[in-house]
């Protein structure tokens, strides 16, 4: 049975003199997860990271692991091992003697060290390298080495912070795939900071959302994207359409909304715990909207607007559609699902139409 | 790969974290201030005790007088008094404070083409170059010094040289033993220190900024008045500090080239610890070459970081 | 606008006078107006020239410093290894300057550590204040430690002058140390730590290895300026002297003048072998630009 509060984060909190790096958080980690921690920088997820790592000691509260208080354990004696952003691959060292650093003290015989550490350069993909020179090592070898040297050492926790900042792109994608994969076969828990949510989407089980200091938001990436708690996390995963309104009320299931630009505007998305009255944001993914040149056959949920900008990506269009009451464009996607053979020329007169589903209506405080 | 953890030397036992030892090492843990403090102590230790204790015993001393033998301890501004009663003592401090001042002019304006030519047009065997000018600095001052009074001598290079050279006939006197000669010395002496802080506040500029300056319209020229000196500046005080202090006090000088009329304070402040066995007042010598230095060198900083602030 | 901004001759760093004489200097490793080249080449003169009168005089047949040169002769070199004085004091100077940079660099190491490694509050004050030997005029230095010396009734020994010349060194120990550790990733040695190792052992297979030509470097540096130094050895100088010092004596004597000669030269040269051997080191490996002054 995967222990839920494997990693356990209490009421913690890092101050450097008058700033407020990491503020009063609490969560817990399961066992076996895929856990990223995502935001801009100096949201304080590093900080957050390098506790955990025991290099930074919380000013208030306490974090456990497995269990086991880690108040005044030093770095060196904790379950836990770290992947660097900038790697920290000894230079006067070879790719062995990288590797097998750590396991000095473990009271393995040296044949039986270098046996995994040979398991670990196949683990890898990177099957006698053993001789090179740390200076011969391209920046994706450095990462994936940095990474045999870490999880060698069979750690409870594995933290990796921003490790594949440094890569191409299509470098960047491939590792993260590849990451995802091992996690999956090592089965240890990967606790992983970026600030790219795309790679966030990509990798976690689950995501924490921070932002100075604070956790907004700890949900898996697909609860993120369509249920975002507060308009700061909508926003920072993916796009997003807001439209500033009043709550008028309920109409059966739906919450009513009077919007800027959208009218009035139905809501099923937060069901019961909607709010009754108050200021709110209506906010809606670009995907949710469907776009049509002629007018539909329907009452609500739909909005009349001139076509600014089309943008043709393939698979999919872009449009940005002006509507009255608002100065913003609305934000549309749609998929290129029948075949086309022009783009759309957009001339800032030709009129659409946008209509939704109120299920898809999302609610938000700021 | 086997789900089993052996991460050696795993911390466990709450127990032990109730214990003194444990306490004390969180504690150091928790404020990395500490450790840090611990690290530099021993420094900081010595350089207290051989510093900071030292000084202060001199200071004490400047208000004690000498009795023959002994040191008389009775709180006195005898010395002081003697300082501002003898006319020779204020002559000879304002004296060594306007060589220094020269010699660090000097210095200065030599260096600073030579920083600015390493920092900017060298572009391969740039750690030769800077080999070069650093060597003179670690090598023995005495022996510069030294060099300099067997070359400006009575029977000295120059001098052989050109009568052997057929130029002139008699030696030329006014070389050796006169403050020319002192600043002179001074002036190579204390050269290479002068080229470093300068050469690293030069480099330090970022090359776009001068791009920058060139797009905007500055000639070579407006760009080094506009852009390149005052960036340097902090180099420029830094060396002249760095001359002007240790230079007011200089000793060996003043004895191998000043003669009679080149001396210095430090040629004073010496001779209270040798011959004329005062070393209460070669203290307050001391103390007040120390006060004047420093609201000299206050005095400047001031005045050039206002001068800055303006602009 | 733009014509006036000359491609050729620009160096990687881009920066460039308009003016510049474009591709007849492709061979050299410098740009730029040639007048600039030929001071730097009259400053080193300057710089050089004076003291490498010395050796010349070294080997002069003769015991004035005079032109014109009278002869080649190794008397004076002779004379010099038979001088027991003089081998006694040499002795000492480098007692004392063995003693000098082992420890000074060690208090180095512990302070440039200190300093780059960890946030400490007031940390340009105690840079500023470690700083200061460099500032204060020798003699004041050596007359408030010949004052304590004295109020404590210590005798004066190398002992007195090994700690005056460490209290000088250490500066230049921090500063040199400060420079190599800045120069490599501080995170190689957070890696170290949590992979296992404690503080001594990350010290011994991490920093140590990485950080040891900063080390050599700060010892030959350190010993170099003790072996030189002479207004804080002469102050606090017993019945035993350092070589300076012994130089210093005999330069009443028009006759010891050539010895003194000879053995200037040498110390010279041998000053100058090692600071060249010690900076080429130190500028060497991981991180360290050859572009950084110190």
């Amino acid at each position: 049975m995967a222990r839920e509060d494997y990693i356990s984060i209490r009421n913690t909190s890092k101050h450097f003199g008058s700033v407020k790096a990491v503020d009063d958080i609490t969560f817990n980690i399961q066992q076996g997860e895929f856990f990223s921690l995502l935001g801009a920088s100096g949201c304080g997820k590093t900080t957050l990271l390098r506790m955990l790592a025991g290099f930074e000691q919380p000013t208030l509260g306490n974090i456990y692991i497995d269990g086991q208080p880690q108040a005044g354990v030093p770095p060196h004696l904790r379950p836990v091992n770290m992947v660097f952003q900038s790697y920290a691959i000894f230079p006067h060292l070879n790719v062995h003697k990288n590797i097998a650093y750590g396991m000095r003290k473990s009271g393995l015989s040296k044949a039986e060290v270098d046996k995994q550490v040979d398991e670990m350069l196949e683990l890898i993909k990177l099957p006698g390298y053993g001789k090179r020179g740390a200076h011969q090592l391209s920046g994706g070898q450095r990462q994936r080495i940095a990474l045999a040297r870490a999880l060698i050492k069979r750690p409870k926790v594995l933290l990796l912070d921003e490790p594949l900042g440094a890569l191409d792109k299509k470098l960047r994608e491939q590792m993260q795939l590849e990451l995802r994969a091992l996690q999956r076969d090592v089965g240890i828990t990967f606790v992983f900071v970026t600030h790219d949510q795309e790679e966030a989407m990509t990798m976690s089980d689950r995501i924490a959302v921070m932002s100075m200091g604070k956790v907004l938001q700890i949900d898996s990436p697909t609860t993120l994207y369509e249920i975002p708690r507060v308009k700061e996390v909508a926003d920072f995963i993916g796009t997003i359409n807001f439209f500033e309104g009043e709550v008028k009320g309920k109409e059966g299931k739906a919450t009513v909304v009077e919007t800027e630009g959208l009218g009035k505007v139905f809501s099923t998305a937060s069901g019961d715990s909607a709010p009754t009255s108050g200021k709110i944001s209506v906010a809606l993914r670009p995907e949710k909207f469907n776009i049509s040149f002629q007018q539909p056959n329907v009452q609500n949920n739909v909005v009349e607007g001139v076509l600014q900008a089309a943008a043709y990506l393939g698979d999919r269009s872009h449009y940005y559609v002006k509507i009255n009451g608002r100065e913003a464009p609305v934000a549309v996607a749609s998929q290129n699902a029948q075949r086309q053979m022009q783009a759309v020329e957009a001339d800032n007169k030709q009129k659409v139409w946008l209509t939704w589903d109120e299920d898809s209506v999302l609610l938000l405080q700021s | 790969m086997s789900d089993q953890t052996h991460a050696a030397g795993t911390y466990s036992g709450a127990e032990e974290q109730t214990s003194f030892g444990f306490k004390l090492r969180s504690l150091f843990l928790k404020h990395e201030w500490l450790r840090g403090y611990l690290l530099l102590s021993p420094t900081l230790l010595v350089m207290i005790c051989l510093m900071c204790v030292p000084l202060f015993m001199l200071v004490a001393y400047s208000f004690w007088t000498q009795n023959y033998l002994d040191i008389d301890k009775t709180f006195t501004l005898a010395n002081y008094e003697a300082y501002f009663q003898k006319p020779i003592y204020a002559a000879l401090m304002f004296k060594s404070i306007r060589m220094s001042l020269y010699c660090t002019f000097a210095t200065l304006l030599l260096a600073y083409p030579m920083a600015y030519f390493i920092a900017f047009k060298v572009t391969k065997n740039k750690l030769i170059w800077l080999i070069l000018i650093t060597v003179p600095f670690w090598t023995s001052y005495l022996l510069r010094v030294f060099a300099w009074k067997v070359i400006l001598g009575f029977n000295g290079v120059i001098n052989s040289g050109l009568i052997s050279l057929g130029i002139i006939s008699d030696p030329l006197e006014f070389l050796l033993y006169n403050p020319t000669a002192v600043v002179l010395t001074l002036a190579h002496a204390w050269a290479a220190f002068a080229i470093l802080p300068i050469y690293v506040s030069l480099e330090k500029i970022d090359r776009s900024l001068l791009e920058a300056a060139t797009d905007l319209g500055d000639t070579p020229k407006e760009r080094f008045w506009r852009v390149t000196w005052p960036l340097s500046l902090p180099g420029v005080i830094a060396a002249g500090l760095l001359v002007f202090i240790p230079t007011v006090g200089d000793y060996v000088t003043p004895k191998l080239v000043g003669g009679t009329t080149g001396i210095m304070i430090g040629n004073i402040v010496q001779s209270q610890f040798g011959k004329a066995n005062n070393w209460p007042m070669g203290a307050a010598l001391s103390v007040i070459s120390m006060l004047m230095i420093t609201i000299l060198v206050v005095t400047f900083i001031v005045a050039t970081t206002r001068a800055r602030a303006k602009n | 606008m733009s014509d006036t901004v000359s491609k050729a001759g620009s160096d990687e760093r881009g920066v460039q006078a308009p003016q510049v004489i474009e591709s007849k200097h492709e061979g050299h490793s410098w740009t730029g107006e040639a007048p600039l080249f030929i001071y730097a080449v009259w400053y080193l003169a300057f710089l050089y020239i004076p003291v490498l009168f010395l050796p010349l005089f070294s080997f002069n047949d003769s015991i004035y410093v005079a032109f014109p040169l009278k002869g080649f002769t190794l008397q004076w070199y002779a004379d010099m290894l038979e001088n027991p004085a003089l081998l006694h004091a040499l002795e000492n100077s480098v007692k004392v300057g063995a003693g000098v940079a082992i420890a000074s660099t060690f208090l180095g190491i512990f302070a440039a550590k200190a300093m780059t490694r960890y946030r400490l509050p007031g940390k340009g004050p105690l840079t500023s204040f470690i700083m200061l030997p460099l500032v204060v005029p020798g003699i004041i230095l050596g007359i408030a430690l010949l004052v304590i010396s004295n109020t404590i009734g210590v005798d004066l020994s190398l002992y007195t002058i090994g700690l005056a010349h460490t209290l000088v060194a250490v500066p230049f120990a921090m500063l040199v140390l400060m420079s190599r550790l800045e120069g490599f990733d501080k995170s190689l040695e957070e890696a170290s730590l949590d992979l296992g190792e404690n503080a001594f052992q990350t010290f011994l297979r991490v920093t140590l290895p990485l950080a040891w030509p900063g080390i050599l470097a700060s010892t030959l540096l350190t010993f170099t300026i003790s072996f030189d130094e002479f207004i804080l050895a002469f102050f606090l100088a017993g019945n035993e002297v350092t070589l300076p010092i012994y130089i210093w004596s005999q330069l009443r004597f028009p006759n010891r003048l050539p010895m003194v000669l000879s053995l200037g030269a040498c110390i010279l040269v041998a000053s100058f072998f090692i600071v060249t051997f010690s900076e080429v080191i130190r500028r060497r490996g991981v991180g360290t630009q050859s572009g950084a002054a110190i």
